[in-house]
């Protein structure tokens, strides 16, 4: 379970500084497939990088199955990262010189896992990503579809709590996109938490949960089917 | 911290290669560097080599003594007195030195290099010819090539032999004609060859040395009416004596049997081997030093030159890092494979470089083995000793020139190397 106690998080600008998230109370369970939403800079992919621990926070507090993540160095906050979630980017964020099956078994590498296992647990993976034989190519001869199920096998081989996928169909067409939260589906099938950030309505329609933000605000947090649609001021902007 | 093991090596590799330009270009300042030092000392001590055999004439502790006039009036003496030295001089020294190992009196038929002539038969020839006795061989050693040196029974009898060098053979015997057992005339006096040498080393010295003749010095007093006088002395410093203090202290006692004023500076002529190799030595570890130092400071513009890289490296590298960090990697890792990175590319530079030097040297030393002329230039060598100490400041250097690159990196928020481009 992720419970967020009043985050708030600002950027240091000249001459002051420019709040991005504004007093977040959050709780998200084990196995919820949850969207999050909002305008440019309404603050979802900083949440979202607090939720992963790449990104701190000024004031608030975040529990992890119970256990408090602030205050953590970043040699605590590496090891969190290695083994509760796994990330999934817009932009597919692979290693250019880096095989597909070498870029999916990184996180075990950093896990100090052997090589014999870190490739067994790569293959099986892929085979289930239907992507086994696309373990010897770089990235640059992947296309997009593929690229995302390698950065997606690459968040499931830690066998991670949570996936958090920021944007993961972004750069996709409408087929591969269906495709790639299809997978994403099946993986919060098996009780792995899903929380995606996404500017796509009908995305956020096929996850159970979607949170509105605004203005570093959370304003609307119910069902996806029971989210309101986007408003004029831009508050529930998909765009 | 800096273990390697296969998975490390094969990042290290992949890392490298994927800018085989930039990783030969980075690389190739190291490598000259190194390779300039193994180059420049092994040439010095090709230096050292040729000097020092050139310097084999004479034994590194010998030391040679000569009498002149005084320059200080002395107990009823005036200055300007004539010295001399006799064969009792001579015992006496032996007796009385806690400096010497050996006095052998030596005495030249003319003076100083004076040469005489000498005939055989038909041929004849001007040479140096000395009076010396059976143990001379130990201050300047000289390589027998037939027959032997004069031996004590030769001086206990006065026999009337001689030892020719090579250069005297040439001159005074037909080519394939053995010397042995002929006779040579020098001043109307007839000595057997018991012996012929070549000189050891190749400078004018030994040039000087191969038109040498040798006959015991009790016999050269009759013969030339010297009687005992001595010419001057040639002796060895015991092991571990300063060559300055032996020197002193062996003209002071020369002094003291003389009756020479102890502050006299010229009555006295000295010359030590021991120190001329001291000077030389300090001058040949002067040459390595310095080019140890050229070497290190062109190998340091190497190694500014890949941390140079590493940095422009780090900055394109950003987003890859910022996954490595997104996907567990601690910041001992990162700096861990920075480091690494610098390391690995600057000693397989680094390797490079030393083979090649090495090999460079092992072709020249191939060549002037093989009869190739390179003057006073031997055995172009270079130490395994020196090799340790290079390979240790480059590593010093490897690290020094990682950590720069590694403190970049780690500035990098994860958050910012993901949002970054490229």
């Amino acid at each position: 379970m992720l419970n967020l106690r009043g985050i708030e998080k600002a950027y240091p600008l000249a001459g002051g500084t420019l709040p991005v998230l504004k007093g977040i109370d959050l709780t998200i369970q084990q196995g919820e497939m949850v969207a999050i939403m909002g305008s440019s800079g309404s603050g979802k992919s900083t949440l979202l990088n607090v939720l992963g621990l790449l990104d701190g926070f000024d004031s608030g507090g975040y529990d992890l199955d119970g256990v408090d993540m602030s205050g953590l160095s970043e040699k605590q906050a590496a090891r969190y990262r290695s083994q509760f979630p796994g990330f999934v980017f817009q932009s597919f964020k692979l290693i250019a010189f880096k095989k597909g099956g070498e870029n999916e078994a990184l996180p075990l590498f950093y896990q100090k896992v052997p090589r014999r296992e870190r490739q067994k647990r790569a293959m099986e993976m892929l085979g289930k990503m239907g992507m086994d034989d696309r373990a010897d190519h770089l990235p640059s001869e992947l296309s997009g579809g593929q690229k995302q199920r390698v950065a997606i096998a690459r968040a499931l081989i830690t066998e991670p709590r949570v996936i958090l996928a920021d944007e993961p169909t972004g750069a996709l067409d409408s087929s591969t996109s269906h495709e790639v939260m299809s997978v994403l589906r099946e993986v919060n099938g098996s009780g792995i938490t899903v929380i995606i950030v996404t500017h796509e309505a009908d995305i956020a329609a096929k996850c159970d949960r979607t949170i509105r933000l605004h203005d570093g605000v959370i304003i609307e947090d119910g069902r996806s089917g029971e989210v309101v649609e986007p408003t004029a001021n831009g508050a529930g902007s998909t765009d | 911290m800096m273990g390697l093991d296969r998975d490390r090596l094969i990042e290290l590799v992949q890392v490298v290669v994927r800018n085989p330009l930039r990783a030969f270009l980075s690389a190739l300042g190291v490598g000259w560097g190194l390779f300039m030092i193994i180059i420049t000392v092994g040439a010095a001590r090709g230096l050292e080599n040729g000097v020092k055999a050139d310097m084999g004439n004479d034994v590194a502790n010998s030391m040679f003594a000569w009498t002149m006039s005084t320059s200080i009036p002395y107990k009823g003496y005036q200055r300007g007195r004539g010295l001399e030295l006799d064969i009792d001089d001579v015992k006496w020294l032996e007796a009385n030195t806690q400096h010497l190992d050996l006095v052998c009196p030596e005495i030249q038929l003319g003076g100083w290099q004076g040469t005489n002539n000498v005939i055989h038969g038909k041929q004849s020839g001007a040479f140096d010819v000395s009076g010396a006795i059976a143990r001379y061989q130990e201050v300047k050693p000289m390589n027998i090539t037939s027959g032997r040196f004069l031996n004590q029974a030769d001086l206990d009898a006065e026999r009337k032999v001689c030892v020719i060098g090579s250069r005297v053979q040439d001159i005074l015997f037909e080519f394939g004609e053995n010397p042995l057992g002929e006779t040579v005339q020098i001043q109307g006096v007839l000595f057997r060859v018991v012996g012929v040498y070549t000189p050891k080393g190749n400078d004018e010295d030994a040039q000087n040395e191969a038109e040498s003749i040798y006959i015991p010095f009790t016999t050269f007093g009759k013969a030339f009416n010297t009687r005992d006088r001595v010419g001057w002395l040639s002796m060895l410093i015991k092991d571990g004596v300063d060559a300055e203090e032996a020197e002193e202290a062996t003209k002071q006692l020369i002094k003291s049997r003389l009756s020479v004023h102890p502050d006299d500076p010229r009555a006295i002529g000295c010359w030590s081997m021991a120190e001329e190799f001291q000077k030389a030595e300090l001058l040949f570890s002067g040459m390595r030093l310095i080019s140890l130092l050229f070497g290190s400071l062109a190998l340091l513009a190497g190694v500014i030159g890949i941390t140079n890289i590493m940095l422009i490296s780090i900055k394109e590298r950003t987003k890859e890092l910022g996954i490595r960090r997104s996907l567990g990697a601690t910041p001992v890792r990162i700096l861990r494979q920075i480091i690494g990175e610098t390391l690995f590319l600057t000693l397989l530079a680094g390797l490079c470089g030393l083979v090649l030097g090495v090999g460079l040297l092992e072709a020249v030393d191939g060549y002037l083995e093989g009869g190739g002329d390179a003057g006073v230039f031997r055995h172009p060598e270079i130490d395994f000793g020196t090799v340790l100490t290079v390979l240790c400041i480059l590593l010093g250097m490897a690290i020094f020139a990682g950590i720069l690159p590694a403190i970049r990196a780690l500035a990098i928020k994860p958050v910012e190397a993901l949002r970054a481009e490229g």
